[in-house]
């Protein structure tokens, strides 16, 4: 867990070369959660990497959430610093109609697999990925399940009535 | 405790004529009682039904007392295609495969919710049950059944072997219902 010290430290270093970007600092329970910018996502991770004081050199997850209220679907990137043990939470918001990120490959070669399951779910493209194509379901699958639009259930069962169900 | 008899069961003998040194009967009865008491299975274990049928395989249930002592995990000598478990979409075609791959006569028995309607799993990546991609001859019900059950389920398999005509595979409705399923 990060004290109040090291959550200045860690803002003062992204201030240093991304003034502006950081639109909400906040802990998150237990986890030091900062919503940025979506423009600069990359190079503030890849700085937060390189930079002698912060060393987030450990991508733990990435994922995607998906907000229907707001139309928005959320990418969520938790990197860990092995020699302080030390973790954080960036969080950016993109538009649920064309969600479009650029690839985190280029700093995490481990951001390959996780942002094709963002991919797989949610839609959401990673510009510059080498490789974005489905990898959990089947490759014929014309949606994106977990966005919230889609029924989770079978829509090919015909034997399940609402009747049934008390719907 | 009570002694344990070695006492061994023999199939029962078809209806025919006998008399000094001959036995005459129809020959599909012969092969039916030959077919029913050999039949190797493949098991294609997904999940906890898998773990149900290693129950059946093992010393107590024994499914060997059946003829089926012998597993076979090549589908081209595989007589009975048992599966058992979750069937997601992705692996539906490789179910697929293993059933197209199996010789003549071949049969399919389905064990557990899963295999045979999907069970608990109506979501986008299960298979509603595999009798949509490949025909099944049996069902067995349970959320896992038991060994017990699952004999019983092969038990009904044996009872088919037994009395289906020798070539059921040249019938018309057999020939309808592959070609129903696009195989063939």
């Amino acid at each position: 867990m990060m004290d109040a010290a090291a959550q200045e430290k860690l803002i003062s270093v992204i201030n240093e070369k991304f003034e502006g970007e950081i639109i909400e600092a906040a802990m998150d329970k237990d986890f030091f959660t900062l919503i940025v910018k979506k423009e600069r996502i990359v190079d503030i991770i890849s700085h937060l990497y390189n930079h002698e004081d912060t060393k987030f050199q450990y991508l733990t997850t990435l994922f995607a959430v998906h907000y229907p209220d707001q139309n928005q679907i959320a990418m969520v990137y938790q990197l860990h610093n092995l020699s302080t043990n030390q973790r954080i939470r960036l969080k950016i918001f993109l538009s649920a109609d064309n969600p479009t990120t650029p690839t985190l490959t280029t700093v995490f070669s481990a951001a390959n697999w996780m942002e094709r399951e963002a991919y797989d779910f949610y839609g959401v493209i990673s510009q510059g990925h080498p490789n974005l194509i489905r990898i959990l379901n089947v490759e014929d699958m014309l949606i994106f399940p977990m966005r919230k639009e889609y029924p989770l259930e079978d829509q090919t069962r015909e034997d399940k009535n609402d009747l049934m169900f008390g719907r | 405790m009570e002694t344990v008899t070695n006492k061994i069961n023999v199939g029962e003998k078809p209806e025919g004529h006998e008399g000094h040194g001959f036995f005459a009967t129809r020959l599909d009865k012969v092969v039916g009682l030959a077919r029913k008491n050999s039949i190797w299975p493949l098991p294609f274990a997904t999940s906890c039904c898998g773990i149900e049928f290693m129950a059946t395989m093992g010393a107590h249930y024994d499914l060997a007392r059946f003829g089926s002592e012998r597993l076979s995990f090549s589908p081209r000598q595989a007589d009975l295609l048992m599966v058992m478990g979750t069937i997601a979409k992705k692996m539906g075609p490789v179910l697929r495969q293993v059933y197209e791959q199996m010789a003549e006569p071949r049969w399919v028995l389905s064990v557990g919710a899963c295999a045979s309607s999907g069970g608990i799993f109506d979501t986008y990546s299960v298979l509603q049950g595999i009798d949509r991609i490949i025909p099944v001859d049996v069902y067995v019900p349970g959320c896992p059944p038991r060994p017990e059950q699952i004999i019983d389920g092969v038990m009904k398999i044996q009872y088919l072997v037994e009395n289906e005509s020798l070539r059921r595979r040249d019938s018309a409705e057999y020939k309808a219902m592959l070609n129903k399923y696009g195989i063939e």
